[in-house]
């Protein structure tokens, strides 16, 4: 595993003593060369999981373990060596790149960080990664105004490979660009996962985008995750009654076979995780909840090999 | 003109030109646009941004501010009156009454200070004459039309305290209030989440069926329009490029964009060994548009003409209408899976999910 994430708890304090509890004691890991995909609606803890396993958020609780080394709680000149190996793509192209900065000195404020490159040594290496992401050398001296959503989302992963990370947590990196640009650049995360062996935490609510380019995927719900599995067993056979209501829901490009399709409706509205909830978070809006579900919070269990479902009932569920 | 009526379509947009005037020069937004919509029908407009979706919605009802943007030319026909002629006091009893709108960000397009019900009666005080009681009635019944629990108490809350799904609700029953013909929605579900999305869906296909409102819905989801429309414009760099029923677009577009457009997005099933098919490069400047054809520039079947002379819109098989050269008589048979039939059958591999 590159990754272990044990129990990973990320509360923020609301006041009046109160806790918003964002990331609830998520357990999962990542194998080397992967791509998890990590799906749910907004507000469900997906993007703080994320920045509180590359360090932006300090965990509340819970373990993070890359590549063998307790990387939870590291401090100082530790935790700036860690960072080599973790980057992070952001969702908005627009708000990530500073202004004032050129293309070249925004790709190469990592190698200035860490002083891995200099002089002539840094120059070249940033022409190399405007190269990689498919932009050219005269792009180096030109200010992100200048560009294009797509192409900012370029310069946004250039950025990210400067200093050569082992994984890449891709936060919607996506989701704000247009459906012919975000072919372009999903492809281009997959020819550099393939060049470059990286590992990719890929987050994001277009599911079919999700199942594209994962080989699992974990489905949050309130703070938890729900369920981990492949990616086509996720898709095709969903265990977690949330997952299954969730995928009933995308429609997709063909207009007999999307009206046709069999749709599980939840009611009403995700609960506030702020409260409380005894037992399955699920609860207030699954079909298939019992009193069991009220008293006890359902572990992540392992039902199939590789197949995750924190569900009390996924054997009847399953059976149907 | 009495005999034909019926015939008359409820919206008529002809040959539509809409400029911006910006420091950099004149953005030819909208560049010969013309649409037409039934009572009762769904009409979707796609495309990508920028390509000039919106500003088409935002002229019918001038809501853009001008200067910077100017109508240069067109007709916006509701029921054979021209919109484009009226003054802005005539503008205003069209907005809300005979059509209203409902906007991507919900949040921001509600008053966080004023109450809910306050807001939805507003447009029935405006444009009605009834007692604040009536108005009142009305507001309430809108919203559980809209199917939100506990009207009375909706009414007193502000939008703060709804979740994104509901605003999006409070928002249609604020533009259906007045019983409008023609509701137009832009991007209505972009900022909500799946589940909630089809829920929104739901509702305004259950709305068009008890009040019979034509809904010109823009989007640039393929999926929300396999599932709502009744029929297809593809817009690309200010002009129409296909439209038609929403089963000829789907299953057989002509114009390489719809093509390219169909194909950037992920088949459900096909997981990682599919490599997905984008559309190279970017959609022209539109302050120096090209002479030809939009799309030549990306298109994988482009000839030498399509650089030349813009194509004119033709009828092709199937009713639908395409602006593109290949649909000339002396134009190169091209192979495409859409061409050749394949499409339909691939796209209906979606089902396994049903």
């Amino acid at each position: 595993m590159l990754l272990e994430v044990t129990e990973l708890k990320k509360y923020f304090p609301v006041g009046g003593g109160k806790m918003l509890r964002a990331v609830d004691s998520v357990t999962f890991g990542i194998e080397k060369g992967e791509t998890l995909g990590l799906v749910g609606e907004s507000g469900c803890g997906k993007s703080t999981l994320g920045r509180t396993i590359i360090g932006l958020y300090e965990p509340t609780g819970g373990r993070i373990v890359f590549d063998g080394q307790d990387v939870t709680r590291l401090k100082g000149k530790q935790r700036r060596q860690f960072t080599k190996n973790m980057q992070m793509i952001f969702q908005d192209p627009y708000a990530s790149l500073n202004p004032r900065m050129t293309v070249a000195d925004l790709v190469g404020e990592g190698l200035d960080i860490h002083k891995t490159y200099r002089a002539e040594a840094r120059q070249k290496r940033i022409f190399e990664l405007l190269d990689l992401v498919g932009l050219s050398q005269e792009h180096a001296s030109r200010f992100p105004h200048e560009f294009s959503g797509g192409q900012r989302q370029r310069i946004g992963i250039a950025r990210a490979l400067a200093i050569e990370p082992k994984l890449i947590i891709c936060d919607e990196p996506i989701s704000a660009l247009d459906v012919s640009i975000q072919a372009q650049v999903v492809n281009l995360l997959e020819d550099l996962q393939k060049e470059l062996g990286l590992t990719y935490l890929f987050i994001a609510h277009d599911l079919a985008m999700v199942e594209h380019i994962s080989d699992r995927i974990a489905v949050m719900y309130l703070g938890a995750m729900v369920e981990l599995a492949p990616a086509g067993e996720v898709m095709t056979r969903p265990l977690h009654p949330y997952t299954r209501a969730l995928l009933s829901a995308v429609p997709f490009a063909d207009p007999v076979a999307s009206r046709q399709r069999k749709r599980i409706k939840l009611e009403g509205d995700v609960p506030s995780p702020i409260s409380i909830l005894q037992g399955c978070k699920f609860q207030t809006r699954c079909p298939y909840c019992t009193e069991a579900c009220k008293r006890q919070a359902p572990p992540l269990k392992e039902v199939e090999p590789g197949r995750y479902v924190a569900c009390l009932n996924d054997q009847a569920i399953a059976a149907q | 003109m009495s005999e034909n009526k019926d015939r008359k379509p409820l919206l008529k947009i002809e040959d539509l030109h809409v400029s911006f005037m910006t420091y950099a020069g004149r953005v030819q937004a909208v560049r010969g646009v013309s649409l037409s919509m039934e009572k009762g029908e769904i009409l979707a407009v796609v495309g990508e941004s920028g390509c000039g979706k919106s500003v088409t919605a935002q002229t019918i009802l001038q809501l853009n501010p001008s200067p910077p943007s100017v109508i240069e030319g067109g007709k916006i026909e509701l029921e054979g009156r021209d919109l484009i002629k009226c003054s802005e006091s005539e503008m205003r009893k069209v907005r809300g009454r005979e059509i209203s709108m409902i906007f991507q960000d919900p949040m921001t397009s509600l008053n966080p200070t004023a109450r809910v019900g306050n807001q939805i009666m507003e447009g029935i005080l405006k444009h009605q004459k009834v007692s604040r009681k009536q108005a009142y009635d009305r507001a309430v019944e809108m919203l559980r039309l809209v199917g939100l629990s506990n009207p009375e108490q909706r009414m007193r809350q502000y939008p703060h305290e709804f979740s994104g799904g509901m605003r999006q609700r409070a928002m249609i029953a604020m533009a259906l209030v007045c019983d409008p013909k023609i509701l137009i929605a832009d991007e209505p579900t972009t900022a909500l989440d799946v589940t909630i999305q089809s829920q929104i869906v739901d509702l305004m296909l259950e709305l068009r069926e008890k009040l019979k409102t034509g809904i010109l819905i823009i989007t640039h989801d393929m999926g929300v329009v396999a599932d709502i429309a009744d029929r297809v414009a593809v817009m690309y760099a200010g002009m129409i490029v296909e439209s038609g029923d929403v089963q000829e677009i789907f299953y057989h577009p002509k114009h390489p964009y719809t093509w390219g457009l169909l194909d950037s997005i992920p088949k459900p099933g096909t997981g990682r060994t599919d490599r997905l098919v984008p559309i190279d490069g970017t959609p022209p400047d539109l302050i120096y548009p090209p002479k030809g054809c939009p799309f030549a520039a990306r298109c994988d079947y482009c000839m030498k003409i399509c650089h030349e002379r813009m194509p004119e819109i033709t009828d092709a098989a199937g009713g639908h209408q395409v602006r593109c050269w290949l649909q000339h008589e002396y134009a190169p048979k091209v192979e495409n899976r859409y061409t050749t039939g394949e499409g339909g059958e691939d796209h209906a591999a979606g089902s396994h999910r049903a």
